[in-house]
């Protein structure tokens, strides 16, 4: 064994722990720890070590009671499980603070025995994008995936838990997450809810027992329906029933063969015809009886639906019948004018008659159709949506739903979705809705923070609108020259002669080489011309920091080069955004829209770009990540994110004022150039040496001194770019 | 056209087309990929009796590329004609597929053959070819991928007739499927099925859902004995999109009706 690999002595870890937890301050004791690591092989005590210090920069507390637990549970659990545990006790740090963080490390053995849903089940995290795809693509009402407690639907969002391991093999789990997600999807597709749960079951001594045989008697009607519209999936469901059974064999559960009565059941709700009317009157006949649940069978939640089916039932019959006298509106129709055939004598007479709307069988089996005044019409995507909501719902679609709306006959507010105002979300209750939520890179954890960033989109109040017209009078020569310069990039059209490869033969090239070979002279190979194509294909996005230390000149300079910049850039065509950003804290990060991709450079733009003041901090991470998915949006060749700024990240008395900060937008960065984005910062920290090349890479910052000198730097980089 | 291309009418396409060519009026075809533009002007050139040429545009694609150029042949220039020079010439149809496609100064040469006009200036050859009667011009292009890098310019949209095409209602693509495929109605029915929840991802994360000319590729495959989720993967999934997640969702939709 070499020198390195001997395990430390019991003096270099009491040292190492000593400064580790800094027990002259916390008073945390560590002999324990020391005790318990130095009969430890070397790799073992720097694998606990590493770990520990990695739990550290979430909590002294978590990180110490790791040493202890970890430990005493070396035998029982594998490196991979241990991991997994320290990660997701941070995580629950991250979530609930510290005591149910402690729990995690504390309650090894629940840990132990959850392993195997961490190791083989399948968390809502990894299947929801898969899985929100999936029932999208199947037909109906759009439905929504959300984590729950349980396996149910409301009828409108499909809640499944944070991780689904009833079965072994996690591939059989997820098997099951997409089996409950379509018996859920059939359960809203084929008419499982319309039920009044209130009244249909009044007359049952046992309510809970009789909506736990409908439960089971529309499952056996939803699988047929499986059967028939999903084999495929029908087979799968099947089969991890079977492996589900098989299981609780081995296990010595007793399985009892199910009465009789069920299978005459099944019989009669198999027939495609068969309705929740058919399964309403059943239920009588199997009372009392074993129920059978396979394991596909989620929750029945009848005070959920309820609620979210009555709030959606009166909203959609506003909505659509608002949406209909838009339609009228749109197609021409118009109640206040008569039809052209009526004479204007009789004008008074007759009343005008409103267009009707009805929903009329296209043919046997091939669904419904809009009509209006007899002729079939092609309704929005988002009336045709609506329609298949309430035919969910009803059944069909009530005539009176069909009646547009009369001009003012409802409050707006009454069926446009009350959102919550993320501008007072500081003034009340606090609130999420509508924010954007970004994970955050803990560089000594080396992992992720997950949802860590709430992240806001505010509106921008207007500032002077004069503003703009003084920085182009003062710097009216600066612009000029600016102008050139950009212009000198602008590429056009031109015809390259004399090439030695095009899309053309040059004529007069040819004569000349012809010339020459009967001459004697050797022939020149450039005979062609090529047309030089001008095809400039950049985006940029400017990231402009808003923080409170960019008051005074700095906030100046900031908006006097984005007025250049924008005089210019207009010049060269390309497309361009302008976002400011800010905040306080993680909860309140803040993106200004100054001007978006599609705004035009008109004056409401100048006046956002007057109104760019100093506001809070420089939590630039999540900035970069918020900016950089907008830039992705954008059609272009070269995307380029230009962050203008004063100094490095900071945030108010936070973690992010440490090289945390700085390995975090490291990171946002690296994962911008991942998708091909170009980044650039301009800084006016005379620092920024220190920490810039780090984050940015040697050659992708510059810092300045003067606000002239800040378009000129864009142009270099445009230049470096596109040349 | 020789043989009869196999087409079955949507709409009014077929008076429309055959209204506008006896008024010389170029037309332009709009609607998704694999719809069924490109079978129905092979159709239209067989029923008209005319020579149709093809050509499917591209950034690269210049004015000499359609017009004709001078090319060298035993220390002689010659002058070749393009595609479109050639249609006017024999009073064809020159068909233009995916517009947008090329360039904008491209596709300024076809104006003076889209209006009253119809002629076509050689510059090179110092020549101004009227179009014969029988010519007619059309042009298609797939509304869905409009980009502000990828429009149809006025001045070149407001010379046409269009023409909107969009997936045949179920019945009919049926039909297509069967007659195209030869596959059997079960699996016909699947293939529709797939369609329909691929169409209704569109926007949510797939451009376009499977065409028409998708579920013939993947029928042709399952009747050639492929297995048909391998065919669908093959011939749907991974022709749709090149997002994993999106691609391993269309597969769980596969897997749930094969």
């Amino acid at each position: 064994m070499k020198a390195t690999e001997q395990p430390y002595a019991y003096a270099t870890l009491l040292e190492r722990l000593e400064e580790l937890y800094e027990v002259e301050f916390t008073w945390l004791k560590v002999e324990q720890l020391v005790q318990g690591l130095v009969n430890l092989d070397r790799n073992t005590q720097d694998f606990i070590l590493g770990w520990a210090e990695r739990l550290l920069t979430t909590n002294v507390y978590i990180s110490h009671e790791f040493i202890i637990r970890v430990v005493e549970a070396l035998d029982r659990l594998e490196r991979r499980v241990i991991e997994a545990w320290a990660v997701h006790a941070a995580d629950t740090f991250d979530q609930q603070g510290l005591r149910p963080a402690l729990a995690v490390i504390q309650q090894v053995d629940s840990f132990l025995e959850s392993a195997h849903a961490h190791a083989e089940g399948v968390a809502f995290d990894e299947v929801e994008s898969i899985l929100s795809t999936f029932v999208c693509g199947l037909s109906g009402r759009r439905l929504k995936l959300a984590q729950g407690e349980s396996v149910y639907t409301d009828s409108e969002t499909l809640y499944l838990p944070n991780i689904t391991a009833k079965l072994v093999k996690s591939k059989d789990n997820f098997l099951l997450c997409k089996a409950q997600v379509a018996f859920m999807w059939a359960q809203t597709r084929f008419g499982s809810f319309r039920v009044d749960f209130a009244t249909a079951f009044a007359d049952y001594p046992d309510r809970e027992q009789a909506l736990a045989a409908f439960h089971a008697l529309d499952t056996l009607r939803l699988e047929a329906y499986m059967e028939r519209e999903l084999p495929g999936l029908w087979r799968d469901m099947q089969r991890i029933e079977r492996l589900r059974l098989d299981e609780m064999r081995e296990e010595g559960v007793c399985n009892t063969p199910l009465h009789g009565m069920w299978e005459t059941c099944r019989g009669v709700l198999h027939t495609p015809s068969a309705t929740i009317e058919d399964v309403l009157a059943l239920v009588p006949q199997v009372l009392g009886l074993p129920i059978p649940q396979p394991v596909y069978q989620t929750r029945l939640n009848p005070d959920a639906v309820t609620a979210c089916m009555l709030a959606r039932m009166e909203r959609e019959k506003i909505l659509l019948r608002v949406k209909l006298a838009e339609l009228v509106k749109e197609m021409g129709f118009d109640s206040a004018q008569p039809p052209e055939d009526v004479e204007e004598g009789e004008e008074e007479k007759k009343e005008v008659t409103p267009p009707e709307f009805e929903m009329r069988e296209v043919q046997e089996g091939q669904g419904m159709e809009l009509v209006l005044d007899d002729k079939p019409i092609a309704p929005p995507e988002d009336v045709k949506q609506l329609l298949t909501s309430i035919m969910l719902d009803w059944g069909d679609v009530p005539p009176e739903f069909l009646v547009p709306a009369g001009d003012g006959e409802y409050d707006p507010s009454l069926y446009q979705k009350e959102e919550k105002d993320i501008e007072d979300v500081w003034k009340g209750i606090y609130h999420e809705e509508g924010a954007f939520l970004y994970r955050e890179w803990d560089f000594a954890r080396q992992h992720y923070r997950k949802n860590w960033c709430v992240l806001r989109e505010l509106e921008l109040p207007p500032g002077d609108p004069a503003y703009v017209d003084k920085v182009l009078d003062k710097y009216q020569g600066m612009i000029k020259h600016l102008r050139r310069t950009f212009e000198a990039m602008r590429d056009e059209n031109r015809l390259l002669k004399r090439q030695s490869q095009g899309d053309d033969v040059d004529i007069d090239a040819l004569v000349e080489a012809l010339a020459d070979s009967r001459d004697g002279s050797e022939m020149s190979d450039k005979l062609f011309q090529h047309m030089h194509r001008a095809d400039r294909s950049m985006a940029v996005m400017f990231m402009v920091d808003m923080s409170g230390s960019t008051k005074g000149w700095i906030n100046d300079a900031e908006r006097e080069a984005l007025v250049m910049l924008c005089e210019v850039l207009e010049k060269l065509g390309d497309r361009y955004a302008i976002y400011g950003f800010s905040g306080i804290g993680r909860k309140r990060c803040e993106i200004y829209r100054i001007k978006a991709f599609d705004d035009l450079y008109n004056s409401a733009t100048k006046a956002r770009i007057a109104g760019i003041v100093p506001k809070d901090y420089t939590r630039l991470g999540v900035a970069i990540r918020h900016l950089t998915e907008k830039l992705n949006t954008v059609e272009a060749k070269t995307r380029l994110l230009i962050t203008l700024s004063d100094g490095k990240p900071e945030d108010y008395f936070d973690i992010y004022n440490t090289q945390y900060g700085i390995e975090d937008t490291r990171q946002a960065l690296f994962e911008a150039r991942r998708t091909g984005i170009h980044p650039f910062c301009i800084t006016i920290d005379q620092r920024g040496k220190d920490y810039l090349p780090h984050m940015y890479g040697h050659a992708n910052w510059v810092e300045i001194d003067d606000v002239k000198k800040l378009p000129l730097k864009v142009a270099d980089i445009y230049r470096r770019l596109t040349s | 056209m020789e043989k009869e291309p196999y087409y079955v009418p949507v709409n009014n396409e077929i008076t429309l087309f055959e209204a506008a060519y006896a008024n010389h009026l170029p037309l332009l075809l709009k609607g998704p990929t694999g719809c069924g533009k490109t079978r129905f002007m092979e159709y239209m050139a067989w029923r008209l009796r005319r020579p149709m040429i093809t050509v499917s545009c591209h950034d690269d694609l210049t004015t000499s590329d359609l017009v004709g150029r001078y090319l060298v042949k035993n220390g002689e220039t010659v002058w070749v004609d393009g595609p479109l020079t050639r249609a006017v010439r024999s009073g064809g149809i020159c068909y233009l597929d995916e517009i947008v496609e090329a360039r904008k100064d491209t596709m300024v040469v076809i104006h003076p053959l889209a209006d009253d006009r119809r002629i076509m200036p050689i510059e090179k050859l110092g020549q101004l070819l009227e179009a014969p009667d029988s010519f007619c011009l059309a042009i298609s292009y797939n509304p869905g991928y409009q980009s502000v890098l990828k429009e149809l310019k006025q001045s070149t949209r407001q010379r046409f007739v269009a023409i909107e095409f969009d997936y045949p209602k179920p019945a009919l693509e049926r039909e297509i499927i069967m007659h195209e495929t030869g596959l059997a109605p079960a699996v016909t029915d699947k293939l529709l099925k797939l369609a329909e929840m691929t169409r209704n991802l569109k926007d949510n994360g797939l451009e376009e859902g499977a065409s028409t000319r998708l579920l013939v590729h993947a029928g042709k495959l399952i009747s050639k004995g492929v297995e048909p989720r391998a065919a669908c993967q093959g011939a749907i999934a991974l022709a749709l999109t090149d997002d994993s997640d999106m691609i391993a969702a269309i597969n769980e939709l596969i897997g749930a009706l094969f």
